[in-house]
């Protein structure tokens, strides 16, 4: 459950829930958590293998990649930068930064930044791309992949969780409730379809 | 709509690029020694031709990195795309 002092949809938590539509689609946010952005030299040694050792983790050089290790991710950004996310309660910065000290890095807490909701259910492609031009057709994007795009014009930061597809949308926190709000627009029809009694395939 | 590759993410839609304009200007190595004309040239003058046509566009809503395109002004095809700081590779494309 999110955190009423810090989750910026605390007070949609019910009309998320409301919003389900059974065997389609289900939206919730999830809890705070941290977010690190890291950025550094990732050809240089120094970097990559600190990091590496200390988050017992490997940074994706892969564009558009995540990396989980036992629930700390790290999702690529550009080709020298990461979002490592972890749980609520985490030293991550404090260990990344004595890891680092002396090297030429950036490392920025941004838990704030945004907040994530999940959007699952064999009908979330679909109602993705109706605000989102990503190709998430499943042979070009698959689980443990992520993206940088927009959803109905405002930033979004997309990471398919799992093959239903599961999906977690990294939104702005100012735009989060535009952003719950036009996704809770675009999967009532389903639920409309399902009462008709007209369900697709 | 134009499908653009970024260098890095792969083709991605133009809503998520913005376009920097032409590309491969270099700043003038000693800015004192220019007069105001040489100035106002660097700075405002481009080329704007009908047919090929190499720019900057910056992938805003994606990676925010910034690369190179050879684009077609007329026919919008893209047939070059490449990093910051690489020569274009030599052939044109067929559409003008």
């Amino acid at each position: 459950m999110a955190d009423a002092k810090r989750s910026p949809l605390a007070f949609m938590t019910s009309a998320l829930a409301e919003a389900e539509v059974p065997d389609a689609v289900a939206l919730r946010e999830l809890s705070p958590r941290t977010q690190i952005d890291l950025r550094g030299e990732v050809a240089d040694p120094a970097f990559a293998g600190t990091v590496e050792s200390a988050l017992r983790l490997t940074l994706p050089r892969t564009p558009n990649r995540v990396a989980d290790a036992g629930g700390l991710l790290a999702l690529w950004l550009g080709p020298d930068e990461w979002l490592l996310v972890g749980p609520e309660a985490s030293d991550l910065e404090a260990r990344l930064r004595s890891a680092l000290s002396g090297q030429h890095v950036a490392i920025t807490d941004v838990s704030a930044n945004r907040t994530v909701l999940e959007l699952g259910g064999p009908k979330a492609r679909e109602i993705l791309n109706k605000g989102c031009p990503l190709d998430l057709d499943p042979r070009v994007f698959g689980p443990g992949q992520c993206a940088q795009s927009i959803l109905a014009r405002a930033q979004l930061l997309l990471h398919q969780r799992d093959i239903e597809p599961t999906y977690h949308l990294y939104v702005r926190g100012s735009f989060a409730f535009y952003a719950a709000s036009w996704l809770i627009d675009a999967m009532k029809e389903y639920r409309f379809a399902k009462r008709g009694g007209r369900r697709e395939r | 709509m134009l499908l653009i590759e970024c260098p890095w993410c792969g083709p991605r839609d133009e809503v998520e690029f913005r376009c920097g304009g032409e590309a491969h200007i270099a700043r003038p190595q000693d800015p004192d020694a220019l007069d105001d004309a040489a100035w106002a040239d660097y700075v405002f003058m481009r080329t704007n031709p009908k047919g090929w046509h190499r720019e900057r566009w910056c992938h805003s809503q994606g990676c925010r990195r910034w690369f190179n395109v050879r684009r077609s002004t007329v026919s919008h095809e893209i047939t070059a795309v490449y990093k910051m700081g690489e020569e274009p590779p030599e052939a044109e494309g067929s559409a003008q």
